[in-house]
């Protein structure tokens, strides 16, 4: 028997719970399918100093576990499924899982982006055993080693600043000849003897055994290659949006974002996007919770149009 | 609220390698937020499978020696044991379904 709901929810990031948090208070039957854990990436942030309300800052996780239960609390049914297969093309959507059928007056899509790959050699073999995305995952393991961080941006500055309670030396390759991260951070890794950085370096490669010994990089200006000691790498260069699944049912811009209007609608009468997955300028916590709000707020109206 | 399903070192002995029924062990930390959002998915397991299978907690920040011991570099890690030896892991989070597929297979 498929399960019907006035919306489906797809992706428990802040945008995802947040559009939860509005629809299921509004009383409408609502149910979010998240393919791993609820959190998205925040839950992988040690800690957010810029989320309005928290003058001390807040842990990512425990932020994002107040939100989950903030959203349960209306009502918000959880179900932790991998989407399948979709028919949107009538009125009523349909959303398959692993588990089972979906049937939802309206969507909210809310699966976020993940952490770009440098695709280098190196990086798949030592994926989950050295080289990590997630320092709250991998700091706390890598006690006194040292290790390459690549990327200059505000996540990876910001991480690497956590890391520092750990290891021994961050070299910090960055492609550009300058870091992109916010000046606050720059500042206090500058300052921080653990750091050394490597500006205008390319990864080339990720080399070891049974585990990692060293990475390869390349100074773009003069062509010298060097290996850089390390036993971990941690790499933030960017993100990719979850979209793979959505491709010929709504539109998309050419790096695979959803493309929605104002209120957040889609290409797709019916379906609305929020947060990191949707086509804008700036991505942040506040920014997906005001979309999970306007997104919750549209199908609310689009539902009440017909009844 | 959750059950206390956090072991130590001074009792992994007794717990994991001298248990005769199968034993998984999640390694974790408090500020590791996908371990934290695991964790309420750790405590259904353990309910599901009570007198099948035990599930513990290990915080590596307390008891990182454990945690070097078996290996673990990234967390959360669950370490699943038969017969007191690991004979099966998953590293990262992961959805529920995936850890009990693993733990019936264990178990059949």
């Amino acid at each position: 028997m498929a399960k019907e709901v006035d919306v489906l929810i797809l992706g428990g990031g802040p945008a995802g719970l947040t559009a939860g948090i509005y629809a299921s208070r509004a009383r409408l039957n609502t149910g979010l399918i998240e393919n791993v854990v609820p959190g998205g990436q925040v839950a992988k942030t040690e800690l957010i100093e810029n989320y309005p309300g928290f003058d001390e800052g807040i842990l990512g996780a425990d932020l994002m576990e107040r939100m989950l239960k903030q959203a349960t609390r209306f009502g918000l049914q959880i179900h932790s499924e991998q989407v399948t297969g979709l028919d949107w093309k009538g009125a009523v959507k349909k959303i398959e899982t692993d588990q089972d059928t979906y049937l939802a007056k309206a969507v909210i899509v809310a699966t976020g982006s993940d952490s770009k790959q440098l695709n280098v050699p190196g990086e798949k073999e030592f994926k989950g055993n050295g080289v990590s995305t997630c320092a709250t995952c991998d700091g706390p393991t890598s006690a006194n080693m040292d290790v390459v961080v690549v990327g200059g941006g505000s996540s990876g500055v910001q991480e690497s600043l956590f890391l520092t309670r750990f290891v021994r030396s961050i070299k910090l390759v960055e492609f550009m000849d300058r870091m992109n991260a916010e000046k606050i951070l720059q500042d206090k890794a500058r300052a921080n003897p653990k750091f050394s950085f490597f500006l205008g370096h390319e990864v080339l490669s990720i080399n070891g055994d049974s585990k990692i010994r060293s990475v390869t990089v390349r100074d773009r200006k003069t062509g010298e290659k060097k290996d850089l000691g390390a036993e971990r790498v941690f790499v933030w260069i960017g993100m990719v949006p979850n979209t793979g699944f959505l491709k010929g049912h709504v539109r998309l811009s050419p790096a695979g974002y959803i493309i929605t209007d104002e209120d957040l609608r889609t290409s797709v009468s019916g379906v609305f996007a929020a947060g990191d997955v949707r086509e804008k300028g700036i991505r942040q916590i506040s920014t997906a919770v005001g979309d999970g709000t306007i997104a919750a707020q549209s199908a609310l109206h689009y539902i009440e149009s017909f009844s | 609220m959750g059950q206390n399903l956090e072991l130590n070192h001074d009792h992994f002995q007794k717990e994991v390698t001298e248990s005769t029924l199968p034993v998984i062990v999640d390694f974790w930390a408090s500020w590791c937020g996908p371990c934290r959002m695991m964790g309420p998915v750790i405590e259904e397991v353990a309910r599901d499978y009570a007198g099948k299978a035990k599930v513990f907690k290990v915080n590596t920040e307390n008891n990182a020696q454990l945690a070097g011991e078996y290996g673990v570099i990234s967390i959360p890690t669950l370490i699943y044991f038969k017969n007191g030896k690991p004979v099966d892991q998953i590293i990262g989070a992961v959805p529920k379904s995936v850890i009990t597929k693993k733990l019936d297979a264990l178990l059949s």
